[in-house]
């Protein structure tokens, strides 16, 4: 039972492992790391988020920064997005690829100023981009750390957040646009905050060094009591950002797959210079790409879930790459990659569940859209 | 743990509740928390032969699928309709409302070889501990 694939070694534990244990997590093998799926059920969870707010813990995600006179020319080069369009105080989504313009990564860009960067990653390849990083260094006057071990990350998310977190800092959160950031005090304790997450819903996160992660937790729980905040597991956390179409490194994206392949045409910028997998994202845009991630949902019963082949009669032509019940929606929705001659919304897919070809059609996304 | 006595378990977790040779099935209640909120389930006609070990449906959670196994053989005398509109029955009730189908065993003598409600408990601890 379950989906949740085992790795080799021991497990890795987050700084909060002990207040998670104590508050009901149960907790699962996470990518290698032991987190929580959930507290008491995904259902409730991803409602809280929706209409109140929920508080996870995202402290397994890796921090990379990269400093020095040619950080952003290095920067530039990684990446698919234009990062000198960043100000300083602002986040970038943004796609670390490789000149295949497969993904190493997506990531986060904070910029401090255009010589000072903090990147966020994702849990899994914080070594591997690490690596990248360093192997790429070589030709640029830049200064890379790895400083995943430094930052624990909490993400309160849902509408009252600005409301529960703003009881504790003397930051205006209301200043803090979406996609900005501050450096303030969070109940006393250094921090960095964000209006950023995964979710499709306001909210914020915040990095703090892990010997306060603990205390904080509680702490912003204490404050949301009187909305009904409450700690959400990584269950919830994924059939939220699903709904908002937030893509999942490792199904959705991965080295195989390009950005425009992903339908993520909005962080390629051909126009910025010279980049790794430029050249073949301007042959994708000019022939078009020949396969594409598309949402759909299904028409028959069923979840076609990740690793599912989407077939025409006998032929495969496509894959399932995240799929799930949808809270909000209440039906089963997901991602897959098919041939361009199915991605039109409106297609009617087959979706082979335990050997059954199952119907599903496709539908625009995101799935859901918060109500600004 | 809430364990009935009066049942009996499989290791994939159903247990069957004997009366004379009607035996009511279900998943346990360390299933049902291991599998997280159950959105929907697909199960047998009523009518169906079953044989033991043969596949009686599946369970869908948010989270993941699962394979129900039938524990005896039989054939299927009712299914439980209130599961299609209340799936959740089976996280909140798993032992009462929660039920999945009534069989008619073939052979009543099938369920001795299932576990105990005591030995059920214990294998549970072992599974959960690895």
């Amino acid at each position: 039972m379950g989906g949740d694939s085992p790795s080799a070694g021991p497990l890795k534990r987050t700084p909060l492992f002990d207040v998670e244990s104590e508050l009901g997590g149960k907790m699962v093998d996470f990518g290698g790391w032991e987190l929580p799926v959930q507290y008491t059920s995904i259902l409730e969870e991803h409602k809280a988020v929706r209409e109140r707010a929920g508080l996870f813990d995202v402290s397994h995600m890796g921090e990379i920064t990269v400093a020095g006179p040619q950080a952003l020319d290095f920067l530039q080069k990684l990446t698919c997005n234009d990062v000198s369009k960043l100000q300083d105080g602002r986040c970038q989504y943004n796609g670390l690829l490789y000149p295949t313009a497969g993904f190493v990564d997506d990531i986060l860009i904070y910029q401090n100023a255009p010589s000072d960067y903090l990147i966020v990653v994702n849990a899994s390849n914080a070594d591997k981009d690490f690596e990248w990083f360093r192997e790429c260094a070589k030709d640029f006057d830049v200064e890379l750390r790895n400083v995943s071990d430094q930052y624990a990350q909490l993400a309160l998310q849902g509408p009252a957040s600005e409301r529960i977190l703003q009881t504790l800092t003397e930051l205006d959160l209301s200043a803090i646009k979406y996609y900005r950031f501050r450096r303030g005090k969070v109940d006393g304790i250094d921090a960095i905050v964000s209006r950023t997450g995964y979710t499709g819903e306001d909210g914020f996160e915040v990095y703090v060094a892990p010997q306060h992660a603990g205390d904080l937790f509680r702490k912003i729980l204490e404050a949301g009591k009187p909305f009904d905040a409450i700690p959400a597991g990584l269950g919830a956390r994924d059939t939220l950002r699903l709904e908002a179409r937030m893509a999942l490194y490792g199904n959705d994206i991965d080295q195989t797959t390009t950005p425009l392949e992903a339908d993520l045409g909005w962080i390629v910028k051909l126009d910025k210079g010279d980049f790794f997998g430029a050249d073949v994202l301007r042959r994708e845009k000019g022939e078009g790409v020949r396969r594409k991630l598309v949402g759909f949902e299904m028409i028959d019963r069923g979840i076609g879930r990740h690793g599912y082949p989407v077939v025409d009669g006998t032929q495969k032509i496509g894959i399932v790459t995240s799929g799930t019940h949808s809270p909000t929606l209440k039906k089963a929705i997901g991602l897959a990659y098919v041939t361009v001659e199915k991605a039109e919304v409106g297609s009617e897919l087959l979706i082979m569940i335990r050997g059954k070809e199952t119907k599903a059609r496709v539908v625009p996304t995101p799935f859901y859209k918060r109500a600004k | 743990m809430t364990t009935p006595e009066e049942n009996r378990y499989a290791k994939s977790h159903e247990y069957i509740h004997l009366d004379g040779d009607i035996g009511t099935i279900g998943i346990t209640e360390y299933a049902q928390k291991e599998l997280g909120d159950v959105v929907f389930l697909e199960l047998p006609k009523v009518g169906s032969e079953l044989d033991l070990g043969d596949e009686l449906g599946s369970i869908e959670s948010v989270k993941a699928v699962s394979e129900l196994f039938c524990p005896v053989s039989g054939e299927v005398i009712e299914v439980n309709e209130a599961l299609a509109d209340k799936p959740e029955l089976v996280n909140t009730d798993p032992y009462g409302d929660g039920w999945m189908i009534k069989i008619r065993c073939k052979n009543v003598d099938e369920v001795d070889v299932l576990m105990s409600a005591e030995e059920y408990e214990e294998y549970v601890e072992k599974e959960a501990g690895h």
